[in-house]
């Protein structure tokens, strides 16, 4: 399905990519049904907090150094601001930049609101946060409230786009509409990519490198430039002008199969962009592939392969050794599904066997139309693993790991390793995107898990004293009994 | 609270899951959408003094996760079908129901629903929390509210030196576990028995006793008022109410009093305890002086920008006890508006004359444009929340966060009540303008 830029909205995951958040089976199945079209999504009769996508899009959107966001909704779809702000100052902190709070307000909507409506209110918020911050350009996010009641927040941004000089854009990232929060970064992109990217008047050697924080900024900037090539974050930590120049790059390349699918497409099929569909640069066969995914795009196929060949020869006896060390260690993944697939064989490739995966959803295809890169690459190896989904639901997850009892869980996304750790098991939470990042970040996490496994003792001290939150029954009843049929 | 805001500083009604969390053993479930749970513990707890999810927090809260279903054909089902399994599911021993915006905007029967709970027996309770009704702060008073309808019990006996302490709000403030704990001390020195809810170690067992006790003791510029008049209303208890959270000698003594007076003791004891107390804090302070006065770089005029605890129970000690001189006091609590005229008034009342401006607003950002705007002579002292170290950065001032949120400090036990609370609240200052320059 082509990304509809005449469209206000991005069309949610679960319609657009056929999304799942349920399932229990193996990756062979997984992919084998997800290519036929054949696979549906299984709903719970219990659940327990997940996420949204509004958090997804006003996190990421809040990153962009010069724009602003106004949050049309009660104060508390505001909370994720605070992390917001919190993980900026760790972007800047690492860019030896001077600290700045994030632009963003919410109008605070109020009981009356809910029945008069607030457009008056959104109005004056959004002038107040050209007042504040003079930004390059305002998004407005949308809430559960304001979707519900209607609120026309089009209209308002079109009438005050005569009174403010910039770009004002919809963000329609409503919680209600969709279980899998990644819908809001498919949000936030079709914002930028509507509003702010602009078509090309030259071409340059730039390449969009969609991520989040950008923690390897500077190795990925030595790696462009052997091949004469020159990164452009996006979109956290970039300006607004360096984002309307997008469509001017020489390709487009995504630390996230999630995360890139929307705009790296959307540039493709708008302005001829070459997005790099490959696996993700996660440990050597994705780093391999991404660089050969880039090489191809640019032409710069040769260089690619003396790169690869280079590093692979400088790691390879260190690579030796770290599997020798974690030879027999037994781990459960916990991811998003472009993550979660693509570290079950970064773990693999360092000699750990993978007994379970889990992904806090599944996309059945890409932007591009076919099954993500990763998932495909897992299944067509010899051996089958057991995979679920579930949207970060502890309870499934704590009674499987109760029943497997790994040596490592490894995990993305807050809010789930801290429980395995009480469980007594080894924990590694990837919160940097460039934890494994090519071959020398698989030597450097393949250290991290040797010292996960080394010692073990908060972990086997807060098990022996740490009560679980679940009853016994339920920690001795099948973990997916509480997924229904599948359902169209 | 109807305006714009930017920085905030607390969350919306929902965030009182907070406080059901609080509770030991007790477990909130959110009638809401998937995100809600997940941004309000974010906010109150892991990036306000990282405060994580503990038994049953974080993503363990059990949630209907509402999507467009529920919006058009109601979430009722849904909502029985979670709690029934919640039970199951989950050990805990109170499980308290709380809806979100969209529960109440749809109009969801919740309380039809819980009802079948209640009447089998199971210890449901629940409050209509939709963010767009008010601030968690709110929102804690409604959990109150729900448990002391739907959960207590009249005791038959009243048990004499009882007191239930009712005081900061759980996670909102990140310093909830030690000040509580400290309070508890104080008032348990001068002789009465007092019953906390909140915090480890106490759960149901301590909340079962409320309607046992004498007296409850608020001690709140504001927050819990509605909670005292219904304990009294539903269970007879009288209720003292003390305005300010005692921070150093001066308050510390007037409050122990002040309590000891309302409850009949013998004020021979209290001096005794308040002495021990001063001899013991100025021991420290005597040694601290040369530092405290002799050095050119302590600050002489502080401003706060929290909620009401702290805005006032701050100033009280710097000015009443530490020789400190207010700039203007920003309240960022949404006090509702039957409040703000007390509060203000002790505002107008520290020693020797001295008194402060104060603003409400929990618009963070044009309380720091009003800060921008102030004439300092020398470094101010900034007592605020993370969102003030850009601004102390940008006008040379030292900044402590004290008020949500404190996502560059980690709170476990501190306090910063009582005579113990003042030296470490003395420690901190004095310690960030030492490190500042070296």
């Amino acid at each position: 399905m082509a990304i509809n830029v005449q469209s206000a909205e991005a069309a949610v995951r679960e319609s657009r990519l056929g999304a799942i958040t349920g399932y229990n089976g193996t990756i062979k199945d997984l992919v084998s049904r997800a290519s036929c079209c054949s696979l549906k999504n299984r709903e719970r009769c219990f659940s327990q907090a997940s996420a949204c996508s509004s958090g997804c899009a006003q996190g990421y959107l809040s990153g962009i150094e010069d724009a602003a966001i106004v949050n049309h909704a009660p104060i508390g779809c505001a909370a994720d601001s605070i992390y917001g702000n919190t993980a900026n100052k760790w972007g800047e902190s690492i860019r030896g930049w001077k600290h700045r709070n994030i632009n963003f307000i919410t109008t605070n909507m109020t009981e009356e609101d809910t029945v008069f409506g607030a457009v008056n209110k959104l109005r004056e918020a959004v002038r107040e946060a050209y007042m504040r911050f003079k930004p390059k350009a305002i998004f407005v996010t949308t809430s559960c409230v304001s979707g519900i009641i209607g609120e026309d927040i089009k209209s308002v941004l079109d009438e005050l786009s005569d009174e403010i000089p910039v770009p004002l854009s919809p963000v329609f990232c409503e919680g209600f509409k969709s279980k899998v929060w990644a819908s809001g970064f498919d949000a936030a992109f079709h914002a930028i990519l509507t509003a702010i990217v602009k078509p090309p008047e030259v071409k340059t050697n730039k390449v969009n490198m969609i991520n989040f924080r950008g923690g390897a900024k500077e190795a990925i900037t030595a790696i462009l430039a052997r091949f004469e090539l020159e990164p452009v974050f996006v979109a956290p930590f970039s300006t607004v002008e360096e984002l309307s120049k997008m469509s001017e790059s020489a390709a487009t390349i995504s630390i996230c199969g999630t995360l890139g699918s929307y705009l790296g497409n959307g540039l493709e099929e708008q302005y001829g962009v070459p997005y790099v569909k490959s696996l993700q640069p996660h440990g050597t066969a994705g780093m391999d592939s991404w660089l050969r995914g880039l090489g191809k795009a640019t032409g710069k196929e040769n260089e690619v392969e003396e790169y690869i060949a280079e590093e692979k020869a400088r790691i390879t006896s260190e690579l030796a050794v770290i599997r020798e060390k974690l030879k027999g260690y037994k781990a459960v993944v916990g991811m998003g599904p472009s993550f979660g697939h693509n570290y079950i064989r970064v773990l693999q490739e360092l000699g750990v066997e993978v007994v379970w995966g889990a992904t806090w959803h599944f996309d059945q295809h890409y932007d591009h139309g076919t099954c993500p890169e990763s998932s495909r690459k897992l299944s067509d190896s010899e051996t089958d693993i057991p995979i679920s989904v579930c949207d970060q639901q502890n309870f499934e997850l704590l009674n499987l790991l109760n029943k497997l009892k790994p040596d490592l869980y490894i995990s993305r996304h807050g809010g789930t390793a801290v429980w395995a750790t009480k469980m007594g098991i080894a924990s590694v939470m990837v919160a940097d995107e460039y934890s494994a990042f090519g071959y020398q970040g698989l030597i450097d996490f393949g250290y991290r898990l040797i010292d996960a496994v080394t010692n073990r003792s908060l972990a086997k001290n807060l098990s022996a004293r740490v009560k679980l939150p679940y009853t016994d029954w339920w920690l001795s009843q099948d973990g997916f009994s509480f997924l229904q049929e599948e359902v169209g | 609270m109807s305006q714009l805001v930017e920085q905030i500083r607390h969350v919306c009604a929902l965030g009182a899951l907070q406080s059901v969390l609080a509770i030991e053993r007790a477990v909130p479930v959110l009638h809401a959408g998937p995100g809600c749970g997940q941004k309000l513990w974010g906010a109150l707890g892991l990036d306000n003094g990282c405060q994580g999810s503990g038994y049953v927090g974080g993503h363990s809260v059990p949630s209907t996760n509402i999507t467009e279903k529920e919006v058009i054909f109601g979430g009722d089902k849904k909502l029985r079908e979670t709690i029934e399994n919640a039970l199951k599911v989950i050990d805990a021993d109170l499980f308290v129901v709380l809806t979100g915006c969209t529960s109440d905007i749809v109009g969801d029967d919740v309380g039809e629903v819980v009802r079948e709970f209640q009447d089998a027996g199971k210890p449901v309770v629940y409050a209509e929390t939709g963010g767009f009704k008010g601030t968690n702060i709110y929102g804690h008073e409604l959990v109150l509210e729900a448990i002391i309808d739907q959960y207590l019990k009249p005791s038959e006996e009243i048990e004499p030196g009882l007191v239930n302490i009712w005081s900061v709000v759980p996670f909102q403030d990140a310093f909830w576990t030690g000040n509580l704990k400290e309070l508890e001390k104080l008032v348990s020195e001068i002789g009465l028995k007092p019953n906390v809810i909140f915090g480890p170690g106490r759960g149901l067992q301590a909340l079962n006793k409320v309607p046992k006790a004498q007296f409850n003791l608020l001690v709140s510029p504001w927050v819990g008022v509605k909670n005292v008049q219904s304990l009294e209303e539903k269970f007879g208890t009288p209720y003292l109410h003390y305005p300010v959270l005692p921070i150093g000698p001066t308050e510390t003594g007037k409050f122990l009093r002040t309590v000891g007076e309302y409850a009949g003791l013998d004020s021979k004891r209290i001096e005794e305890v308040i002495n021990r107390h001063e001899n013991e804090y100025f021991y420290y302070i005597e040694r601290s002086a040369d530092v405290l006065l002799e050095t050119r770089l302590l600050p002489r005029r502080f401003i706060t920008v929290a909620d009401s605890f702290y805005t006032l129970g701050v100033s009280k000690f710097l000015i009443n006890d530490m020789g400190l001189l207010p700039e203007t006091q920003f309240i960022t609590d949404d006090v509702s508006p039957e409040h703000q005229e007390k509060i203000e008034e002790e505002f107008k009342n520290f020693i020797d004359g001295i008194s402060s401006e104060v603003v409400f607003t929990n618009d963070g950002g044009l309380a720091q444009e009003t800060i921008r705007n102030i004439k300092f002579r020398g470094r101010p002292l900034i007592l605020g929340s993370a969102w003030e170290r850009v601004l102390a950065e940008d006008i040379n001032g030292y900044q402590l966060s004290i008020s949500m949120p404190l996502s560059d400090r980690l709170v476990l036990n501190r306090s910063y009540v009582g005579y113990e609370g003042a030296l470490r609240l003395v420690e901190d200052i004095y310690s960030l303008v030492l490190q500042d320059f070296q």
